[in-house]
Order: C-alpha cells, then sequence, then structure tokens
C-alpha cells in the first residue's frame, strides 16, 4: 500500500471540491431544518387536534414517510414526480439545480415526519389541564397551543429534536444517489481521480464527525441555559 | 406499455432478480440481506452493549467512543469505507453482498449495543444484588439472570431494529447490490414511461413490510407488558 497523502486535502482541485461539497452539505441541513420544523409542528397539531378528518391525514402522512426508506423518497422525488410536472416546469427544473431540490424536498417531508412525533410527544408531556385551563379562559385551541403550551414544551422537546437534527446530517449523504454535489459525492468523485481512498473518505468522515460533534454540543449548551422543569 | 404490462413482464424481476438464472436480487434480497444482517449484528451487538455498561473502566471507555463514531458517521460512510478501504487492508475484492453485509453488522451491531445497554439498566438493581448474594459471579449473574430478562424485554425495539435494516438495505444501490431500490431504477431504464408508477410501487413495498413489522412490535410490547404486570401476581400465590 502506498504512503497516504494528506496534501491533496490542503490545496489544489481536490480540496477545493471536498470543501464545495461540505458547504453544500451544511447548505441541505440548515434549508432543510427550516422548512422542516414547521411543518413537523403543522402535523404534530393535526394529529393532537379533535378533529378526526385531520388526525387520519397527519396519520397517515407520518406512517407513510416513516416505512419507507429515504433512498426511495430521493428516487420518487427526483425520477417520478417531474413526470407530473408540465413540460415548461420540468425544464426550467432541470436548468436550475433539481438535485439540490429535489433532495430538499424529499429531506424535508422524510425529517418532519420524525420530528413531528417528537414534537407530539413533547406536548403531550405537558399535563392537560394546562390545555383545559387555557380553553376555560377563552383561548382557542391554537391560542392556548402558541401562548401557552408551546413554550413549555419546547424544552422537553429539544434532546429528541437535537438527535433527530442529527439524524438528518447524517441523512444529507443520501442526496449523493440523485446527483447532489454533497460532500459525500465529492468525495468518491475525488477518490475516483486519484484513486485514493483514504484521505478523501477520511476527511469525509472526519467533517460529518465534527459537525455531529457540534451539533450534539449546541443541544447540550442550551439544554444547560434552559432546562427542562419538572411541571 | 401500461402498468399492468409491466409487472406481468417485470413482476418476477422485481421480486426475485434474475433468480434462478443469475444471483438473488429485489425484494428476496432485500430481506435476506437484512435478516443476515440483523442476526449477525446481534452477538456484536451484545458484546458491545456489555461492554458499554463494563464497571472495567479500559473496556467501557474504547466501547463508547466506537459506538459514538459508528453512530456519529452515515451509514453510506461506512459502506464506503468498506467498499474502497478494506479490499486495499485484507487484499481480498469482497463481492457487493459481503460489503453490504460487513457494513450492516458494524453499523447495527453499535445501535444494537445502546438497546441492549438499555434493556439492561432498566432491569430493577434488585435482580443483580440478588444473583451477586446467591454466589453467583458477574458474568454468571448477566448470563443466568439479567439477560434472559433484559432480551426478552428488547423484543420490540429489535423488531423496530429490523425494519431499521430493511430500511437500510436500500443503500446497497449505491454500490450496485440488486437489491429491489436498484431493481426498480432498472426497470424504469427499461420501461422508461412509467417513473411515477414504479417508483410509488417501490415506496408501498417498502411500506407494506416495514408498517406490518412496526404494527408486530406494537403488539408485541403490548403482550409484555401485560405479561410484566401479572407475573408478580402469580409470584406471590
Amino acid at each position: 500500500m502506498t504512503a497516504f497523502d494528506f496534501s491533496i486535502l490542503l490545496s489544489g482541485r481536490y480540496h477545493d471540491m471536498l470543501l464545495g461539497g461540505l458547504l453544500l452539505s451544511l447548505q441541505l441541513l440548515l434549508i432543510t431544518l427550516a422548512l422542516a420544523l414547521p411543518l413537523a409542528l403543522l402535523i404534530a397539531l393535526m394529529r393532537l387536534s379533535e378533529n378526526r378528518p385531520l388526525q387520519a391525514i397527519a396519520w397517515t402522512y407520518v406512517e407513510a414517510i416513516r416505512n419507507v426508506p429515504l433512498l426511495a423518497h430521493m428516487l420518487f422525488w427526483y425520477f417520478g414526480a417531474p413526470e407530473l410536472l408540465p413540460e415548461d416546469t420540468r425544464a426550467w427544473l432541470y436548468e436550475h439545480n433539481f438535485e439540490a431540490l429535489a433532495a430538499i424536498v424529499a429531506l424535508t417531508l422524510y425529517a418532519a415526519a420524525y420530528m413531528s412525533e417528537d414534537l407530539r410527544s413533547g406536548i403531550r408531556a405537558i399535563p392537560k389541564v394546562q390545555l383545559e385551563a387555557g380553553r376555560a379562559l377563552g383561548f382557542g385551541f391554537l391560542a392556548t397551543m402558541r401562548l401557552i403550551i408551546l413554550p413549555q414544551a419546547l424544552r422537553v422537546t429539544v434532546p429528541p429534536l437535537v438527535s433527530q437534527t442529527l439524524n438528518l446530517w447524517k441523512d444529507t449523504s443520501i442526496a449523493t444517489v440523485i446527483g447532489t454535489a454533497e460532500l459525500m459525492y465529492q468525495a468518491a468523485k475525488v477518490e475516483t481521480a486519484t484513486f485514493r481512498s483514504f484521505e478523501p473518505f477520511g476527511f469525509a468522515t472526519v467533517a460529518y464527525l465534527t459537525v455531529s460533534l457540534l451539533i450534539t454540543g449546541l443541544g447540550l449548551w442550551y439544554q444547560s441555559c434552559f432546562p427542562a422543569r419538572a411541571v | 406499455m401500461t402498468y399492468l404490462e409491466m409487472v406481468d413482464k417485470f413482476g418476477l424481476y422485481f421480486l426475485l432478480g434474475l433468480y434462478p438464472k443469475g444471483p438473488l436480487g429485489g425484494l428476496a434480497l432485500t430481506l435476506a440481506l437484512a435478516s443476515a444482517g440483523l442476526l449477525l449484528a446481534l452477538p456484536l451487538g451484545l458484546l458491545l452493549g456489555l461492554g458499554r455498561i463494563s464497571p472495567w473502566r479500559a473496556l467501557r471507555w474504547p466501547v463508547t467512543a466506537l459506538v459514538f463514531v459508528v453512530r456519529g458517521t452515515p451509514l453510506l460512510m461506512v459502506i464506503f469505507w468498506a467498499y474502497f478501504f478494506l479490499p486495499s487492508l485484507t487484499g481480498v475484492r469482497t463481492d457487493r453482498f459481503n460489503t453490504m453485509l460487513i457494513a450492516l453488522v458494524v453499523f447495527d451491531a453499535a445501535y444494537l449495543a445502546e438497546i441492549v445497554r438499555a434493556g439492561i439498566q432498566a432491569l430493577p438493581k434488585g435482580q443483580v444484588e440478588a444473583a451477586r448474594s446467591l454466589g453467583l459471579s458477574y458474568l454468571q449473574a448477566m448470563r443466568l439472570v439479567v439477560l434472559p430478562q433484559a432480551l426478552r424485554h428488547m423484543l420490540p425495539s429489535l423488531v423496530n431494529q429490523f425494519v431499521s435494516t430493511i430500511k437500510e438495505t436500500s443503500l446497497g444501490y449505491i454500490i450496485g447490490l440488486a437489491e429491489v431500490s436498484f431493481i426498480a431504477t432498472q426497470i424504469n431504464t427499461l420501461v422508461f414511461v412509467l417513473p411515477t408508477q414504479i417508483y410509488l410501487t417501490l415506496g408501498l413495498t417498502y411500506f407494506i413490510l416495514c408498517f406490518g413489522l412496526s404494527r408486530l412490535a406494537f403488539w408485541l410490547e403490548r403482550r409484555l407488558s401485560v405479561r410484566a404486570f401479572t407475573a408478580p401476581l402469580e409470584a406471590t400465590a
């Protein structure tokens, strides 16, 4: 086995490719988080409402998304979904980095399904008397949620949400299959170009672990600043 | 080509791959890979779980670090390591099925270690204390008292992990393993005019499999919790 040559990681074309991939991975993570959290909240509230049809829709959404692997989701949104769109929309999409867009759609729906379950558990951890007291004071269901329940539920929900964010960060690597030029894709391309497997995959592994550590650290910092009090 | 014509022509290819005229593929390969992966990961996961709660720091710290590193990297990364790096280490070019199997076993063992740890730590401490006071050594207490109870309680988590493993096998697509997602894409390339239907069928297949198994886990959990409540009453009768 030839010696390791880490110089390709420090400068030059391959270094730029890997950094560009890392940047796109981080962008995928942040955009997906920003889109998935509101959607997850909506689904969680739908499942907790007293309205039967809304509950059924939300339950179907969560079960249908969670029982299908993320890879199948990505393949559907990249290969299957464009057929349903009109011709010119399709042409426009293919010109404007559709790979990243399909990855974001698949990741958002997938992450929202898991996060909605965590949010629902967090909301259910708040004693029901809070909701009843809010309704008795004249607040509607949504107002009670917004002003009374959710601020309390947030502290309880942060640890599972941090673990879901970690899963999301690792899942961004699956966007490789539809050609999104994120970190894993670039690492594989560098491997094909240089025939060295250790350096680019070592870089990618360290990058994934570092960001995982950062996310865990942020979660622990939030919990130390805002501990979940026993109600 | 209509959907039904496609099912007629490619249905068996989707379910079995090229078998018997070639290697096993499709849904059968997905199930075989997931089952083999989880069965082989169980002993390793058990060892790692016991290592995680070991009273000896020299064992506990490296195992915790290993579990953290494996759980912190994407499965795709582990697959790429096994596919690109392992042959240069061992000198043997493993075939795709075994590469995927190795990656799944390593990855699932780290997750099973956490399930085993949680299962063992959920038992009342009195069990270990009673076993030790009766003269059993630490390992004997584990083998005869703690693990039989803990493993039974872990069963729903194990079924859920099996569901996860089935979903993880889909990543074999990336190294060209002929599991069901790869076969679906092959069919799409051949048929070309029905991508939406093909991928919806793929999703439906996974859904039926995974949803059925997770209902089984739910039923198992309900049955086990009922037994846990009645057992102490029978003991005092």
